[in-house]
């Protein structure tokens, strides 16, 4: 019995050390500091991180509040002004159905967050639940679970997305599907090594002995362990999916016509009129680049961030 | 908008047909020889049996491999009523029995490619097989031939056609470039066998077929039409991507597409090629339409489908989308310019084409406001996944309407599920249709708005009888004033009366090939001038 309680403070200590470790530092602080001081040493810091976090809090704020921002309705036709060339009226253009693509942009800018965002948070934390469940488990599940991680694994990204758009069909709701699934066990296995580690932490062997069920050691006591890994892959799979959602639409197989999105407006009218009117493409082009850098750089600084590592040296 | 040098071009493509359409007449005579590809814009067909098949990607590969009986003139094939013999002899044979007896006699001597001579048996078989197939075998225009009583072969050389009433139609249903002459041997050992082989009378012999990617023929020496085909070797490249086919054209690496271009790429080649490029243009006989679902509310009601056409401003459409789609024509049911066509001040006695855009508009918001339509929903535009013109047209279509306040949204497929939508599942409210004919042949052409259980072609789910008599009430009358008439109050009904469906734009076609290949003309249908016995290569073109 002794024993046990011993190994019952071991898994308290092992679930509390990064609380302990918080507390400590605040301790050893002569002063708090606020939100924006935080926020200016994290900027001085990580300053690519900075500016990427910025470039993203536009195109968060922009999507947002695209309805205001938005000079011109996205889907309205103007004839008239058909491949109009950048003015004061249509600051980037227009397309080939009078359509503004400064505004376009701005409402592509929402389609590319929400399926980025879904699809990067439902896949992740899926894969996060099953990776660390994979881990936990072990065994013959374990060995059955990365088999088929393996298989899923084995296709490009790309080519999976197309495979299961095909099945489904196009439509936000589909890609978004078509993109979560095949970040699921990429996810998974990532997080499933350092679960693995985890996993032999005397004080998971306390949770067990104590009686927790396994849903709750899981998702209690392992998954917040496991979060750093876990934020680096979400916002490297919202670069990822915002891509992906591109490069579907740009094929025909996502989102459609009319609604307003970066890959989409690279289609049709921008591969035929590219020569005579190339803000056509340029510019929803440029979109999608600087969003997936974004992304990718803050992707890039969370991870030095949260990296004890790499925070050390 | 038509550049300069496209224009020039156009000229020079004008000069160019009518060169060519003289030839005879000023001594200059084809060149012989030489190797042609040409781009077949599509991919593979479902089968080689052009009996069975409505798309061009059979026609294009396989048309030159066969004869036909009759057939559009090839060297006038702008005219849509000037047909002329193919494997008949003589001129295109007048009716006797008041009108409902055709007798044809064949050329003697005319061999398929495996050796076997060609008889009117042959024949009879093949029309037996397109006007009356047996259970199990599809053929896709049986409905064309609903006149038709029987076919007899009475001699080697004599094919008789004895119909059930006289009628117009007849004659140009007979020259559909669909119709090929098949072996009767080979239908008769499996009537299937012509789905997965070639074996014709045409001028050129297959020499091989690579299923999606290319076929190739070599000159039939045997040819019935004496001195042609001019050229020694045909190929096919399949390439259904618009840039290949483009690059293709530019590189000299092929020398024609027979389907057509958008106005913009039409510029692009004019540009790069200069005078290297011939550019023909031509209305197009195939339309796009706007098919309610007249099973689903609220597109039941005659006061939506009358709001959806008073919203679509097709005048302007044609003006502004003919700049960077291939649709320009505003037209009825039937091919624009053709006899029994509407014309412009018919058109604008229907709801729809209408001078006053605005006041349509305002009617039909009025319309779907005394529907009880629920203008916060959003409804399903089922389209296909091509992009000139379907798509253009559907996103168009969806800020026609958004502007009497429907919203809709388009459901893109590919072409498989596109009909399977079409044909089974029926889950649309609208849906993007088409109507594209090879002959000219308007009583035929309009068979298409027929109720659906008569015309499965029809996909609106829509049975209605007084529609169906106006219909045969046209198509039996043989006065042309008066069959133009009645013609004129089945359209009305259809498009003005009870809107079952909606027309959008016709087609026009635009078509860009290289200045060495000579004597092929453009015609209204891009399922014609697909035989390729009279045209040739002149080399010094491209000096």
């Amino acid at each position: 019995m002794r024993g046990l309680i011993r190994a019952f403070d071991i898994a308290e200590a092992g679930r509390n050390k990064v609380m302990n470790v918080a507390t400590t530092t605040v301790d050893a602080a002569p002063v708090e500091k606020t939100f924006l001081q935080k926020l200016g040493r994290m900027a001085r810091r990580q300053p690519l991180g900075a500016v990427s976090g910025m470039m993203i809090l536009i195109m968060v704020l922009v999507a947002i509040f695209a309805d205001f921002v938005a000079p011109h309705d996205p889907v309205t036709m103007n004839f008239i002004d058909q491949l109009a060339a950048p003015s004061a009226t249509y600051l980037l253009g227009t397309d080939e159905l009078g359509r503004d693509i400064f505004s376009r942009i701005i409402h592509g800018s929402r389609t590319a967050l929400v399926i980025g965002f879904v699809s990067a948070f439902v896949g992740a934390t899926l894969g996060l639940v099953l990776g660390v469940t994979s881990a936990y488990l072990g065994g013959l599940f374990d060995l059955i679970f990365q088999r088929i991680v393996d298989i899923f694994m084995a296709f490009p990204l790309i080519i999976m997305a197309l495979a299961i758009v095909s099945v489904f069909g196009s439509g936000v709701g589909n890609v978004i599907i078509a993109i979560t699934i095949p970040f699921i066990p990429k996810c998974a296995r990532v997080v499933r090594s350092s679960a693995l580690a985890l996993r032999e932490i005397p004080y998971i062997d306390a949770a067990r002995a104590c009686g927790y069920s396994h849903t709750r050691i899981v998702l209690v006591h392992m998954v917040p362990n496991v979060m750093a890994p876990y934020l680096i892959m979400v916002t490297s799979f919202v670069g990822q999916a915002i891509l992906l959602e591109a490069s579907l639409s740009y094929l025909g197989l996502g989102v459609q016509e009319p609604t307003a999105a970066w890959g989409l407006m690279l289609r049709g009218g921008a591969e035929q009129f590219f020569e005579s009117a190339p803000w056509v493409a340029i510019f929803p082009g440029l979109a999608i680049t600087l969003a997936v850098f974004a992304f990718n750089l803050f992707g890039d600084s969370l991870r030095d961030a949260l990296d004890p590592k790499l925070r050390s040296t | 908008m038509l550049g300069f040098r496209a224009l020039a071009a156009v000229t020079a493509g004008a000069a160019a047909m009518l060169a060519t359409g003289f030839a005879a007449a000023d001594g200059h005579k084809p060149k012989y020889g030489g190797h042609f590809t040409f781009v077949i814009p599509a991919k593979a067909p479902p089968s080689l049996d052009a009996h069975r098949e409505t798309t061009y990607a059979v026609i294009h590969p396989a048309r030159p491999f066969y004869s036909t009986l009759l057939r559009v003139n090839p060297n006038n094939p702008a005219d849509p009523a000037d047909f002329v013999c193919d494997l008949c002899v003589g001129d295109v044979p007048k009716p006797s029995n008041k009108g409902k007896t055709y007798t044809f006699t064949l050329r003697s001597g005319v061999k398929f490619h495996d050796g076997t001579p060609l008889t009117s048996a042959d024949v009879k078989a093949s029309f037996d097989k397109i006007i009356f197939p047996p259970e199990g075998v599809s053929s896709a225009r049986k409905s064309f031939y609903q006149m038709v009583d029987s076919v007899a072969a009475p001699n080697a050389t004599t094919v008789v056609f004895n119909l059930k009433y006289a009628s117009s139609a007849f004659i140009p249903a007979l020259a559909a470039p669909y119709n090929f002459i098949y072996s009767k041997a080979k239908l008769d050992a499996d009537i299937h066998w012509y789905e997965k082989n070639i074996l014709g009378s045409g001028p050129f012999i297959l020499e091989e077929y690579q299923s999606g990617a290319q076929i190739t023929g070599r000159k039939n020496p045997d040819y019935y039409l004496k001195g042609q085909p001019y050229l020694d070797k045909i190929t096919g490249v399949f390439a259904n991507k618009e840039s290949i086919q483009v690059q293709a054209l530019r590189g000299n690496r092929a020398s024609a597409q027979f389907r057509g271009f958008p106005p913009k790429t039409r510029d692009d080649l004019v540009a790069a090629l200069g005078d290297k490029a011939t550019v023909q243009e031509s209305d197009w006989n195939c339309v796009l339409l706007a098919t309610p679902n007249h099973s689903v509310k609220p597109f039941d009601d005659v006061r939506v489908r009358r709001a959806l056409t008073l919203a679509v401003d097709r005048w302007g459409g044609s003006q502004y989308l003919s700049k960077i789609a291939i649709v320009k024509t505003v037209g009825g049911i039937v091919f624009p310019g053709s006899n029994l066509a509407a014309t412009k001040a018919e058109l604008m006695d229907m709801d729809g084409y209408r001078e006053d855009l605005e006041a349509s508009r305002e009617r039909a918001r009025s319309l779907l406001k005394e529907a009880g339509v629920d203008l916060s929903k959003t409804y399903v535009l089922n389209n296909r996944a091509v992009d000139q013109p379907y798509k253009v047209v559907g996103v168009w279509l969806l800020d026609q309407w958004r502007q009497i306040g429907l919203n809709f949204e388009q459901k893109v497929q590919p072409t498989g599920p596109f009909y399977a939508t079409l044909r089974e599942k029926g889950d649309f409210d609208v849906s993007i249709d088409f109507n594209c004919q090879s002959i000219v042949n308007p009583p035929i052409d309009t068979s298409k708005y027929l109720s659906s259980d008569i015309n499965p072609q029809n996909y609106g789910r829509i049975i209605d009888r007084k529609m169906d008599d106006l219909y045969n009430a046209m198509l039996l009358e043989a006065d042309p004033k008066k069959q133009r008439e009645k013609m004129r109050e089945y359209e009305r009904y259809v498009l003005h009366d009870e809107v079952k469906q909606m027309i959008t734009l016709w087609w026009y076609r635009t078509t860009v090939h290289r200045s060495h290949f000579k004597g092929w003309k453009v015609s209204p249908s891009h399922y014609l001038g697909q035989a390729l016995d009279n045209v040739w290569l002149d080399p010094d073109a491209d000096k």
